[in-house]
């Protein structure tokens, strides 16, 4: 049975384990899920907000070009992803990953492989709004986060 | 073509997105940041640095080298930073 994929990107806010369990379903060969969330941080409290724009259209085709690559890469059962985009406060979840398969060795590199490439191939972009009411600018790309994406290419 | 420009290249041009028409002698998507370097300053400014823009042709991530060919919409952005 291939894969179940859900993708989504959206402004509303989520509920990680909600998720997590929808996607389990009644799949009963699974034995791993990987649920993994990425917050907005409060930089120390210097951070109001995080502002994501994104590519629509773009943003989804290429979410689900990575689910591709996952799937072909590991025996997975289940997969999803959301990315959110707009106005984030400190504390709100901003993406969420569940990887399931039978065991928990390709869950949890699949979902480590989502993130990494998501970080450098998905079109958002993310704006920050200080606390002090300040130009806060973009976010600047980093190198770290490519050479994280580069550890998969063999 | 239609062009689309996102966060900072979007704020430095001052526009989300244009009809454009380059010309023929324009094949590349370096030679379409060229051509559109000369229209203005803030065209200019949006493409001084090239190696921090990236591309897309028809929603699919391009080099800079790529041909445009026959593609309906180019986009330029900064390098992604999601996740």
């Amino acid at each position: 049975m291939p894969a179940q994929v859900v993708v989504r990107v959206q402004k509303e806010s989520f509920d990680a384990s909600a998720e997590a369990a929808a996607l389990a379903g009644e799949r009963k060969g699974i034995g791993a899920i990987v649920t993994f969330a990425g917050l907005c941080r409060d930089e120390g409290g210097t951070l109001e907000a995080l502002e994501i724009e994104h590519f629509p259209g773009m943003a989804e085709s290429e979410i689900h070009r990575i689910a591709r690559e996952a799937c072909a890469r590991w025996p997975l059962e289940a997969l999803l992803v959301i990315h959110r985009f707009g106005m984030i406060r400190p504390g709100e979840p901003i993406v969420l990953v569940v990887t399931a398969s039978a065991h928990r060795g390709e869950a949890f590199a699949a979902a480590s492989f989502l993130m990494d490439f998501l970080k450098t191939d998905a079109p958002f972009w993310k704006k920050q709004h200080r606390a002090d009411g300040g130009e806060g600018g973009w976010v600047e790309a980093k190198a770290k986060d490519d050479a994280a994406r580069e550890r998969w290419e063999t | 073509m239609k062009a689309l420009y996102f966060a900072w290249v979007r704020e430095r041009i001052g526009k989300a997105e244009e009809e454009i028409a380059p010309p023929e002698d324009v094949k590349t998507v370096d030679a379409v940041m060229s051509w559109l370097s000369a229209r203005g300053e803030n065209y200019a400014a949006a493409f001084a640095n090239r190696k921090t823009v990236r591309a897309a042709l028809d929603r699919t991530h391009a080099r800079h080298d790529a041909p445009i060919g026959q593609a309906k919409e180019i986009a330029f952005f900064p390098p992604m930073t999601g996740g």
